[in-house]
């Protein structure tokens, strides 16, 4: 299925994609927004891993289990940001970064 | 041109576009849409590079619970209509900046390495291989990731319940988002 495409493109196109993540992550003032981000982030690095794993590993699955942590970790990540994120708002009614700026006290 | 060529062109063009626009969009659900298409089309190159199991569990988690998660969230937090003031010019051009750098860097490193790959036979992956692999203790197991990983899966399920539960009503802190 892979033959003709060279290791290369996969790993231009995840890097091309970590990156617009790393400039959402620094330009956006919007918790979600930043939190969809890191989303990309993440799924940029799993391109990676099983691109790896199928060019230069094929008798190995390190690089599939790994991206199945990866992935179980951004869910789990997921889930307790959006909790944060929902009893941020019911606190200051706002989820914007530069308003959210002071802790309990 | 084979077939396999055509469809990763589409599905790198997809990852692209919708990956830029996810991070640039000024309306948040539409950026929350654009981020489904990317996750998608990146389980489509699973499909790709044969792991159907991976691909599997990215539409279904991913595609599937990721972002309606967000989805819902954006609709208990925000309103809908409402755009993004654009943040300053000066911090967009200097992250734009910081993140092209990046990305030039990676891939100038990436063209210049040589890869080389392992003569050993492709192993089929099927399901059953990879139980046994999550299960086994042997040298090639993953007993303790996985062991690990269900703790995990528990405590932040947890968290996220205790974390998001009603507490007693409060004022907001900011005094001049008390008016309404």
């Amino acid at each position: 299925m892979s033959s003709g495409i060279p290791l290369q493109y996969f790993l231009i196109l995840a890097t091309i994609m970590f990156f617009a993540g790393v400039y959402g992550f620094l330009t956006r003032r919007n918790l979600i927004t930043i939190l969809m981000s890191v989303e990309l982030i993440l799924n940029s690095v799993n391109i990676n891993f099983l691109a790896f794993n199928r060019y230069l590993y094929p008798h190995k699955l390190e690089g599939m289990f790994f991206s199945i942590f990866v992935i179980a970790v951004a869910a789990s990540e997921a889930a307790v940001a959006i909790a944060i994120i929902i009893n941020i708002y019911r606190r200051f009614t706002t989820i914007n970064v530069e308003d959210v700026n002071e802790l309990k006290y | 041109m084979a077939s396999n060529q055509i469809m990763f062109i589409l599905f790198a063009a997809m990852i692209v576009v919708f990956s830029i626009l996810t991070v640039t969009s000024r309306k948040i659900l539409r950026a929350a849409v654009f981020l489904l298409f990317v996750l998608v089309s990146t389980s489509g190159l699973y499909f790709m590079l044969n792991y159907q199991f991976l691909a599997a569990v990215q539409l279904t988690l991913y595609a599937g619970g990721i972002v309606v998660l967000i989805i819902f969230s954006i609709l208990l937090t925000s309103h809908i209509s409402q755009k993004f003031e654009s943040s300053g010019w000066k911090k967009n051009i200097f992250s734009a900046l910081a993140a092209l750098t990046g990305a030039i860097l990676s891939i100038i490193t990436i063209l210049d390495y040589s890869f080389s790959a392992t003569k050993e036979a492709a192993q089929e992956v099927n399901m059953k291989l990879i139980g046994k692999s999550l299960l086994s203790v042997d040298y090639d197991g993953y007993v303790l990731p996985f062991e690990v990983i269900s703790v995990l899966l528990l405590a932040a399920m947890i968290a996220a319940i205790v974390i998001a539960k009603k507490g007693a009503p409060k004022k907001s802190v900011l005094p001049h988002l008390n008016q309404e």
